[in-house]
């Protein structure tokens, strides 16, 4: 019954008549260009400058801004790559990321990145850091540790050796060496970027008709291949042509999406929940633009630190990073609240060891707050999604009628 | 020394019998009263800290008079008792997902059981977690999950991994202020005592000697034939000192016991034991990569041992300490040198690093094969291993072999087809051999 109400038949105007269409079109057409066609472009602009690649979740940007590089942030091929030699690197049981990542590599679609880095999330992003190095001798990777531990003495000055180890390296190929004045404009753009993407998600956590979280994820996803002002534009741009959009009655029930921070769903799978009759008012896509919450001190005496700190006390709780003292759990149950949400959908990557294994613990907290749940596992090229309309439906029927998905 | 072929009955009474050796009994004894220690520790007013083979700091723990319980042991422990299929049935039912690590799941199921550990005795719940993240980021996500069910303190110590191939100063203090801000002060409070160091000292000193002998054990096998079986045989053999007996006196009587036994097989050129007794031929030398299975062990040995396959040198010895590469225990070096060895374990490795070291193996004991077993829970050594199955055949031109299983999940381990894959590869070793000598 859920899936059929008026806002799902028709999300928004026809495409003609949506204001914010054609901001949609250019997002979607930086999401799917795995050529990198804009990196190539913008590398032309700037002539010896570097693309740097890095994987999800979260690398401190910033820091290659402020050396002139372009970070660019990779999710695999998505459902749109065949997997032709990625699949005999990996066994069956390894999810799906690190075989279409290795695809684009090896059918030179990453060619133009000068360098990738593989932060330290689960154990299959650390070994496909080590296999980039073995299949790719004669270009720059690094593995960006980052620390479990979030003391400034201890954490952060191995963090901040870390950040000092990979600038070095650049700096020798070509970049420029780090330095506080533009890093602390790196910071202040960073800034502005971060409140153009909060400006997106509070307005999907007040009007989430006016924006669906489908559009908020390509708006937010275009980001990987632009530098930071132009990602901030393109938001703002969004934010104010759906302004003009003309509200709309919804009958949704306001869910918040758990899971999805490594390995991205097809965007279609993100559809069927909507049309399933959920407004996605919360989510972890794309978290490593969100990573550190709240924003950064523009005016620090030391940047450098500032940035770090940004990490150990600002880090949103995720899969990949240890939870010391706080209770696991507590920080999904705060967010649903603080979002009105209804309820929570786990949508982890399938084999996704942080996600999986977190997943009970989440379960739990919500369980002791009484807050609705369910779960589904989807690969990034998933392409059915009929079992998922029909859970996600079930679900949405069961949290408006009772309030629980019991 | 004796090198007897004892006979011991299995628990199974379909099961054939298993042959073991002195030292192989010695170990059985040496673990069970690690787990008679524990079923008491409570009654004795002894503390017990859990913690995770790869960067276990046994030196310290016992210089506490503190007592380690070591998850991945119970969970293997159980699997090779065929206890696991249920744990993790137990676990699963609670939600816990088909695709993770089957070590949590059988941990997990364990204690949800009664926490009764694989000897039949009471594992002690834990007075403290010491999170020794080391190699494994599953580990982090393990005593998270186990700091929901019980009320005790946990201490992180996270070792950086050696991503560049190397343990850089910054690495290596990173640790050394953890142990000496973070995790000593933890342990002393927990313990109700300051550390001695001299007694850290005079436990590493005993580390080093064992570490000495075992590295003699495992180069043992660069003789032909080689007197132990380094995978098979060599989990026996790294049982004490990878487990709760590093920095012990009894350490070092096992290892000097185990370190005789080897020579004597050695000096009358006989191979290893093998669960039917003596190996009476050497047909082939394998490197192995990866974990074994555990809930089929003496099956899966007993694929390669009936075939006259041999395995020389294998990683998974290496997971809880990488010594013969050259590390000790320094006790000139206390926290420095614990740093070190949590950086240096296998796991911790970069792959290119791990692929230089198996490349290493394969010809310094002159390999005739380079056999993966890969298995699902266990991500950290399986992703990659397609890679380094290449290139190893591509450096060394020794051919790779690769099979699939798994920890402690007997669903994941198809005795049939695993069968059929060993012996296709042995019979293509021997069709090589035969072009060789042609």
């Amino acid at each position: 019954m859920t899936a059929a109400t008026p806002s799902d038949a028709t999300p928004h105007e026809p495409a003609a008549l949506d204001p914010a269409s054609s901001v949609l079109d250019e997002a979607r057409a930086l999401v799917d260009d795995l050529s990198l066609a804009t990196v190539r472009q913008w590398k032309a602009e700037h002539p010896g400058a570097l693309a740097i690649g890095y994987m999800p979740i979260y690398v401190p940007r910033p820091f290659l801004e402020a050396m002139g590089c372009l970070p660019v942030a990779v999710f695999g091929g998505g459902d749109q790559t065949d997997i032709i030699r990625g699949d005999s690197y990996f066994q069956s049981y390894i999810c799906h990321i690190p075989r279409s990542t290795l695809e684009l590599a090896l059918s030179k679609r990453l060619d133009v990145l000068d360098g990738m880095l593989f932060p330290s999330i689960c154990d299959v992003i650390r070994n496909l850091g080590g296999m980039w190095q073995m299949l790719f001798p004669d270009r720059y990777s690094a593995y960006v540790d980052l620390p479990q531990v979030f003391d400034e003495e201890r954490g952060g000055r191995f963090y901040a050796a870390e950040i000092r180890r990979i600038a070095g390296d650049l700096v020798r190929r070509g970049a420029r060496p780090l330095e506080d004045a533009p890093l602390r404009a790196a910071l202040a753009v960073e800034n502005r970027r971060r409140a153009a993407l909060m400006a997106l998600d509070e307005l999907r956590r007040v009007e989430p008709w006016r924006v669906r979280a489908s559009e908020a994820y390509v708006i937010a996803r275009a980001g990987s291949v632009l530098t930071t002002p132009a990602h901030t534009e393109l938001v703002n741009r969004f934010l104010a042509r759906v302004a003009e959009r003309v509200p709309r009655a919804y009958d949704n029930v306001r869910v918040v999406v758990r899971g999805s921070f490594c390995e991205q769903p097809p965007l279609a799978l993100i559809r069927t929940l909507e049309a399933s009759g959920c407004d996605i008012v919360d989510d972890d896509l794309q978290l490593g633009l969100r990573f550190v919450e709240g924003m950064f001190d523009e005016d620090a005496a030391d940047p450098l630190l500032e940035l770090v700190r940004g990490y150990l006390r600002k880090g949103v709780a995720t899969a990949s990073r240890y939870i010391a003292d706080d209770v696991k759990g507590e920080a999904l149950v705060k967010r649903v609240r603080a979002c009105g949400a209804e309820g929570v959908i786990f949508a982890a990557a399938s084999f996704c060891d942080p996600a999986l294994l977190d997943q009970p613990m989440l379960e739990a907290a919500l369980d002791r707050a009484s807050i609705p749940h369910t779960g589904l596992k989807f690969a990034e090229n998933t392409g059915q999604f009929q079992v998922i309309r029909e859970q996600a439906g079930a679900f949405s029927d069961a949290v408006k009628l009772w309030g629980s998905a019991v | 020394m004796s090198t007897a072929t004892n006979i011991e009955p299995t628990k199974s009474p379909a099961a054939l019998p298993t042959a073991k050796d002195d030292s192989q009994r010695r170990q059985k004894e040496m673990i069970g009263e690690h787990y008679e220690r524990l079923a008491h520790a409570k009654d004795e007013g002894r503390k017990v800290v859990y913690t995770f083979v790869p960067g276990n700091l046994t030196e310290l723990l016992r210089s506490l008079d503190l007592l380690p319980v070591l998850p991945e042991i119970n969970a293997l422990q159980a699997g090779m008792r065929k206890l696991s299929a249920g744990y993790i049935a137990e676990a699963e039912k609670l939600g816990h997902s088909e695709d993770v690590c089957t070590y949590v799941k059988c941990d997990i199921g364990m204690m949800k059981s009664g926490g009764v550990g694989p000897t039949g005795t009471k594992i002690p719940e834990p007075d403290l977690l010491l999170l020794s993240y080391t190699g494994c980021f599953t580990f982090m996500k393990w005593f998270e999950l186990l700091k929901e069910q019980y009320n005790c303190p946990v201490v992180m110590l996270h070792v950086p991994y050696q991503g560049e191939g190397e343990i850089t100063p910054e690495m290596r203090k990173y640790v050394v202020d953890q142990l000496a801000n973070e995790v000593i002060p933890a342990l002393e409070k927990l313990a109700g005592k300051k550390l001695d160091m001299r007694e850290l000292g005079r436990r590493l000193a005993l580390s080093r000697q064992a570490e000495d002998d075992l590295v003699a054990v495992w180069e043992s096998a660069k003789h032909r034939p080689s007197p132990i079986d380094g995978y098979f045989g060599g989990v026996y053999y790294i049982g004490p000192i990878f487990s709760a007996f590093r920095g012990t006196e009894d350490a070092v009587k096992y290892y000097r016991l185990l370190r005789a036994e080897v020579e004597d097989r050695m000096s009358r050129n006989e191979g290893p034991m093998t669960p039917d007794g003596p190996s009476p031929e050497e047909k082939y030398r394998l490197v192995v990569e990866g974990p074994p299975n555990w809930t089929s062990f003496t099956d899966f040995w007993r694929m390669f041992s009936r075939e006259g396959a041999t395995v020389v040198a294998s990683t998974y010895t290496r997971v809880g300490g990488l010594y013969d590469e050259g590390f000790r225990h320094d006790p000139e070096r206390p926290l420095e040198s614990l740093a070190e060895y949590c950086l240096g374990c296998y796991t911790n490795l970069s792959l290119p690093a791990r692929t230089n070291l198996i490349e290493r193996y394969v010809r310094e004991y002159e390999a005739d094969g380079f056999l993966i077993n890969s298995v699902k829970s266990c991500n950290s050594f399986s992703a990659g291993q397609l890679l380094i199955l290449r290139e190893i055949e591509k450096r060394t031109g020794v051919p790779g072999g690769f099979v699939e299983s798994d920890l402690v999940d007997p669903r994941y381990f198809g005795k049939a087809n695993i069968e059929n894959r060993v012996q296709s590869y042995l019979q293509m070793l021997e069709a090589r051999k035969g072009r060789v000598v042609a």
